[in-house]
């Protein structure tokens, strides 16, 4: 192993007391991990100033192994308390970990009114298209036509685009990866992490075990190939004359906007009502 | 020289009332949903709590705001929520999480008829056993009930302290009729109130253990951020806070939840007795039943009839010994509700004296009138 990985594991993982994980072989969870690590090496952030939330899912396992603050609360409602610690003490850097059914079906409504408040928080959202942890059951992010557990004949429903659901909710900050991509990926999170007010890293990753069994895309390998194949950055996209093919996605910066963060708005409540006793 | 506090009499309402029991006992943190007849509380917390520092927020939803309340309250801020029935309905799973990851925070809950949408606008007691068993699993809860508008403030700082001081999630059962009725209450000057914060480690970080046992079954408490970081999470946990399937780590960690509270039965077993020295006959009651009840055994007394009254200000943990003893001492006890007859079956459970128990309910969304309880108490007897 590279000796800056050894370093960075040594400094950010709880290696003795955590592990082995609960992660699949192969499974794009581990690479989320990674790049959030050196995302926040990167920005050179303190261990006691994060708090990583996350909800419930094989994805919402990751916080338990790094050495921040952790909160691990419940399916779908992490925003949630990602929210009320945010406004307890502004001062820490609060990241919320979710996987697409946990933020978009149960906690759907949590995402979209974070994003519109406009709260200083960062949402990293896996998307691997399956419900992972419970065994392969349809999510909002399952493609029409394609097989899960709880969808043999087939998915009859339409999926949500996570990035462009939260552009339109009103998110500052919208970016879509995917666990190909580390590179840009990495860059995605810092980014979002920087940025004044709620932003969104929708990960398209791999869960081979439920997904892509079901779906002729049986090993890591071939779903990474898959995600290679499918993802048109978004400059390139822009240049395009034609519509994107339905099974395409862009990655990149989605959406990038300045607007009023949430704490300093209520500052100004806060200094209002003392002059108005 | 400084001038000294003075008491304060103000009229106010039930709502309005455990606002002012909740600011002083340092809550500074509210989040909520709009919900009759709880919203007061909301209207008049996003007024004060600005002006003091704290934050108000109006979340989505009633699971949102119960998830804002817990996540504030790990980041080492005293933090409340108000509803009612269909709002404390969506609070109970992360409510589970707070009783789970010993979590400090004041839920009040302004009880109307149920179930569903219910009666919004009357009276009910009808969630007293939601308010203990209402999230899954075995957990310790303390449930609170009030009966007037001055113990909507006493008792608002009382749950604030018991919560902290045991790192229970504290349910204050309120009604309709106790949040609406505006009374005079004369506040003590603050420095009067007895407020009680969470135990923060004192230790180094790096030897916190963040769910250790000790002699109270309380581990202390670090907020989050301020350099004692562990994990938190609603799995079952061992001392560390890393989930765990050893059968003794369980075992451990849920008893000492439930040792904690029982090591604390003598203050957190809250009861106030009327006339009970020489009763044979006694009305065993909580929250507005309560002021009915103390005018029934007057009048009861003036038809020769020895009638006292058991006010039941702590629900749950049961205060199963000072019932017993009224038990005990009485011939006959009379246990009105507004509800089918929650609190009378745990009456009936703790009764190994061959007393006479009945019950008295109502479900229309009516008050129960002190003439019924007296005619009640009369016929019983013949
Ligand atoms: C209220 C509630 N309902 C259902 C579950 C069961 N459950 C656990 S994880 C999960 C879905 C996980 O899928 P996803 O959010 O996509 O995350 P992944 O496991 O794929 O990372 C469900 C339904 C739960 N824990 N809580
Ligand atoms: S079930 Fe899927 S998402 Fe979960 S760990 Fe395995 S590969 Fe990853």
């Amino acid at each position: 192993m590279p000796k800056e990985v050894t370093k960075l594991i040594h400094k950010y993982l709880r290696h003795d007391k955590t592990f082995p994980h609960v992660w699949c072989p192969g499974c794009g969870n581990g690479i989320v991990l990674g790049a959030l690590i050196r995302a926040i090496d990167k920005i050179g952030l303190q261990k006691d100033e994060v708090v990583l939330a996350s909800g419930i899912g094989c994805s919402g396992r990751m916080n338990v192994y790094v050495d921040f603050n952790t909160l691990h609360t419940t399916h779908g409602r992490s925003l949630t308390f990602a929210t009320g610690v945010k406004l307890a003490n502004p001062s820490l850097t609060v990241i919320s970990v979710m996987g697409d059914g946990d933020a978009t079906a149960i906690g759907g409504n949590h995402l979209i009114h974070a994003a519109r408040r406009n709260l200083n928080l960062t949402a990293i959202i896996i998307n691997n298209q399956i419900y992972g942890m419970t065994g392969g059951q349809y999510s909002p992010t399952t493609p029409y036509g394609s097989y899960a557990s709880t969808a043999v004949y087939g998915h009859i429903e339409h999926t949500f685009s996570i990035a462009e659901l939260t552009a339109t909710a009103g998110a500052a900050f919208v970016g879509r990866g995917t666990v190909y991509h580390v590179t840009l990926l990495q860059k995605l999170i810092e980014k979002a992490i920087q940025k004044r007010g709620f932003s969104v890293v929708e990960i398209m990753s791999n869960c081979h075990i439920h997904y892509g069994r079901r779906n002729k895309m049986g090993d890591p390998v071939t779903m990474l190939q898959w995600l290679k194949d499918h993802a048109v950055p978004v400059e390139k996209a822009r240049e395009m004359t034609s519509d994107l093919p339905e099974d395409k996605f862009t990655i990149g910066i989605l959406a990038d906007v300045e607007k009023p963060i949430y704490t300093e708005e209520y500052q100004k409540i806060r200094d209002q009502s003392t002059s108005k006793q | 020289m400084t001038k000294r506090q003075s008491k304060k009499r103000i009229l106010l309402q039930g709502n309005e009332a455990v606002v002012e029991g909740a600011l002083a006992a340092g809550c500074r943190f509210f989040a909520g949903y709009p919900i009759t007849p709880a919203s007061e509380i909301s209207e008049v917390l996003s007024v004060r709590l600005p002006k003091i520092g704290g934050t108000f927020i109006q979340m989505e939803d009633e699971i949102a705001s119960m998830g804002a309340i817990v996540g504030a309250s790990l980041a080492g801020v005293k933090s409340m929520t108000a509803t009612s029935g269909p709002g404390f309905s969506l609070m109970q799973e992360n409510l589970g999480f707070a009783c789970i990851a010993e979590v400090p925070c004041v839920v009040v809950n302004v009880m109307r008829g149920g179930p569903s949408t219910g009666l919004p606008t009357n009276p009910a007691q009808g969630d007293v056993m939601q308010a203990r068993w209402g999230t899954h699993g075995d957990h310790p809860i303390i449930v609170l009930a009030v009966s007037t508008a001055l113990e909507c403030f006493e008792i608002t700082v009382k749950a604030f302290n018991l919560s902290e001081k045991y790192r229970v999630p504290v349910i204050i059962l309120s009604d309709e009729m106790v949040a609406h009725t505006r009374e005079t209450v004369t506040l003590p000057p603050h420095d009067e109130i007895e407020v009680i914060d969470r135990i923060t480690p004192s230790m180094p970080p790096e030897w916190y253990i963040p769910y250790k046992n000790n002699s109270k079954g309380v581990p202390p408490m670090s907020a989050l951020g301020d350099g004692f970081r562990h994990h938190v999470t609603g799995l079952v946990h061992d001392v560390r806070g890393f989930p765990t399937q050893t059968p003794h780590e369980i075992e451990a960690f849920i008893s000492r939840l439930f040792r904690k509270v029982t090591q604390g039965f003598h203050e957190i077993q809250i009861t106030q007795s009327y006339l009970m020295d020489d009763a044979t006959v006694a009305v065993i009651a909580y929250g507005s039943v309560v002021r009915s009840a103390q005018r029934a055994i007057i009048d009861a007394r003036n038809q020769g009839v020895k009638a006292g009254l058991l006010q039941l200000t702590t629900l749950f943990p049961f205060p199963r010994h000072v019932v017993e003893n009224v038990l005990k001492q009485c011939r006959f006890v009379l246990v009105p509700e507004m509800n089918i007859g929650q609190i009378s079956r745990e009456v009936k459970r703790v009764n190994q004296f061959g007393t006479h128990v009945e019950k008295y309910n109502r479900i229309d969304g009516q008050l129960i009138t002190p003439d019924e309880i007296c005619v009640k108490l009369l016929t019983t007897l013949g």
